[in-house]
């Protein structure tokens, strides 16, 4: 990715970034020297073998870990030496999560779920405007009579359905995925792919994690890790320009 | 704190814990019963001590009471054959009148004689208690005169054969007919009933120590001391089991009435002084009243604080429970701790949550502790006729330290799940 391709449009900007875990005596560098540009409204998907880095490299994005070193700017602030406090702010505010086992609260309703999020700000989710927002997300995952269920009491599929809501119910940034579809039997898992896609063309950014290269066809760009660092990228054509 | 948040947590507590209801009530048990048992059992005890001091007060706390008392028999004269057959002890009418003439402080002497005898009218008979005293009885015990009037000091000037019963004596005696004007014969003497009194526990009224039927409670006769004096005379005769002997007492009971309560502590080492000096054996005892009051009061101090220190132990227990729970829901949410700290929860937040969470759980089992708390001393006085005494203090206390355990025991486990990192919360399965 050279530096004239990162316009002023660049969301996200990692610098060299290194991790390095201590494990005992023994050092860990889970990532050695990261560069990457994410720009407003691609969608880009993160493979790599087992112990590449990209768990490191997605809880570095998701703002959950902080780099040992290097640089990491999100929205123009550098991530990277934040707070615990802010940190947390920064996530709720600026991102949004999608896991690969739903990750939703059990003792929530639907409705509730989606609005976890919007909690932390300190918004009134029972305000009309939030909750229409709440209601308006759910309809648009295709559960707007659902709105009263537990957890429980859905499927996989319609489980994750409710985190995708959420993950856009605080307008986020960047959406960060992890192995989706991972949970999901290949047809719903199409279907949440395809919910994607959407919101990828309503132009949200997507980063996306998986192994599986069926999964990561629909990004623009495919980002190859090995070994810490990024060994390949790809860029899909025909879709990367869509935009 | 913004106030939506803080009931949207404590809606979402309510929720967590409804999650699993069995293992929430078992665990407000603990709270339940601590905060019950301190209610009830402050109700209990309050209720004791509050009749104890009530019997006291009625003694009169400005009062000082003394007794004659039987001396105990000398050792050199044990063997019967020695022994006179006629024994002198007791207070004496000169002690009365010592006691009013030279002690400032007091207010009222009244002495009293007090013989055992049956009550006789048409073909009842009824032990009781004949009680020879002056008018001025009346004022120092505080009784209440329930019909009539009560002995005066026209009936005590001419010795007149009138009394003042008992509404308790007078019923066993009359039965349905009206006592007022009626005559009773004690002893080969009659006497018109004047008046009856309201039974309030004054020392007449209660048991005598050694009478264990407790019979004399509300039999008494009260009679004009001049004529206890005249038709009793001094000297009382009693026969056990075929040998007899006689006692010779003047006055059995003297009450002093002070003029405040400062003057009763002053008075006691007076009296006793003055009655020692014409006294060879002790035989009479002081009670006061306002002493056995204080000491009703100390104890009732120490009752409570055993009684709190029970309550925190239980409630401590409580504590630990609800901890040792809150606990093993930590980990066992360890994932949703992850999640919400992904979704831009902050650590206070997650602290927040899960101290209300045990707030909710510690606050819910003291609402129904206090309710159970309430209820059972009043069936207690219901199905016992104990007396329960629920105070509102108790109620506030025992609720206050149920909400102070919550958040003391609900500390540790938020605090561990706050600590939690989140990528290894949400990687917890």
């Amino acid at each position: 990715m050279s530096e004239a391709t990162a316009a002023e449009n660049a969301i996200i900007r990692i610098n060299g970034i290194h991790k390095i875990f201590q494990v005992g005596d023994v050092e860990v560098r889970a990532l050695r020297g990261v560069d990457l540009t994410i720009t407003e409204g691609s969608y880009v998907a993160i493979m790599g073998p087992s112990g590449s880095g990209k768990s490191t490299m997605l809880n570095i994005l998701g703002c959950l870990d902080r780099p040992t070193r290097g640089k990491y700017f999100l929205g123009g602030e550098n991530v990277a030496e934040m707070e615990d406090d802010i940190l947390s702010q920064a996530r709720g505010k600026r991102l949004g999560f999608i896991f690969q086992s739903y990750n939703l609260i059990q003792q929530l309703t639907v409705i509730e779920n989606i609005q976890v999020p919007l909690i932390y700000q300190g918004v009134d989710v029972n305000a009309p405007e939030h909750l229409k927002r709440a209601t308006d997300l759910a309809e648009l995952v295709g559960l707007g009579d659902r709105l009263d269920h537990r957890p429980m009491q859905l499927s996989g599929g319609q489980q994750q359905r409710v985190a995708i809501a959420r993950s856009l119910v605080n307008d986020p940034l960047m959406i960060l995925a992890d192995e989706p579809t991972g949970n999901l039997d290949s047809a719903t898992g199409l279907e949440v792919l395809d919910l994607i896609d959407t919101l990828n063309s309503e132009g949200k950014t997507i980063v996306l994690v998986t192994h599986d290269d069926f999964v990561a066809e629909r990004a623009h760009r495919v980002v190859h890790m090995y070994d810490g660092q990024i060994a390949r990228e790809v860029i899909n054509k025909g879709k990367a320009v869509a935009k | 704190m913004i106030p939506y948040q803080f009931v949207y947590t404590v809606q979402l507590g309510i929720k967590s814990l409804l999650l699993h209801k069995l293992r929430s009530g078992l665990t407000m048990l603990g709270i339940i019963f601590g905060v019950c048992s301190v209610i009830a059992m402050l109700a209990i005890g309050e209720g004791a001590s509050y009749e104890a001091q009530e019997r006291i007060k009625r003694l009169g706390s400005t009062n000082v009471i003394i007794n004659s008392v039987k001396p105990p028999e000398d050792t050199q004269g044990s063997s019967s054959s020695n022994r006179s057959f006629e024994v002198h002890y007791g207070l004496t009418y000169d002690d009365a009148s010592r006691l009013q003439h030279t002690l400032p402080s007091i207010e009222r002497v009244v002495p009293m004689r007090i013989i055992r005898e049956n009550a006789r009218y048409d073909q009842n008979e009824v032990p009781c208690q004949v009680i020879g005293t002056l008018p001025a009885y009346q004022l120092v015990q505080g009784v209440h005169i329930a019909k009539g009037r009560f002995l005066t000091r026209t009936d005590e000037r001419h010795a007149r054969n009138v009394c003042v019963l008992t509404v308790g004596l007078a019923k066993r005696l009359f039965g349905f007919r009206d006592p007022m004007e009626g005559v009773i014969r004690v002893q080969g003497d009659y006497y018109q009933v004047v008046g009856m009194l309201q039974e309030t526990g004054t020392m007449e009224q209660r048991p005598q120590k050694g009478d264990s039927d407790g019979e004399a409670i509300d039999n008494n006769i009260y009679i004009p001391l001049s004529t206890a004096r005249a038709r009793f005379g001094e000297t009382l005769v009693r026969r056990n089991s075929g040998s007899f002997s006689a006692e010779s007492v003047q006055l059995h009971r003297i009450v002093v009435r002070m003029k405040d309560t400062n003057g009763v502590l002053i008075a006691e080492p007076q009296i006793l002084s003055m009655l020692k000096r014409f006294h060879s054996k002790i035989d009479y005892e002081l009670i006061v009243p306002l002493q056995l009051l204080r000491e009703a009061e100390a104890t009732k101090r120490m009752f409570n604080i055993v009684l709190g220190s029970i309550a925190a132990i239980s409630l401590l227990v409580g504590g630990i429970g609800i901890m040792n729970i809150m606990l093993a829901t930590v980990t066992e949410r360890t994932r949703e701790i992850g999640v919400r700290r992904a979704l831009g929860a902050k650590k206070r937040d997650i602290v927040r949550q899960f101290l209300i969470e045990t707030v909710v759980l510690s606050v819910g089992g003291g609402l129904i502790g206090v309710l159970i708390g309430i209820l059972v001393p009043v069936i207690v006085s219901y199905a016992t006729d104990m007396k329960t005494v629920i105070t509102w203090w108790s109620v506030l206390l025992a609720f206050g330290i149920s909400g102070f355990t919550g958040i003391l025991f609900g500390l540790y486990p938020a605090s561990q799940a706050a600590e939690l990192d989140p990528i290894e919360a949400l990687r917890h399965e």
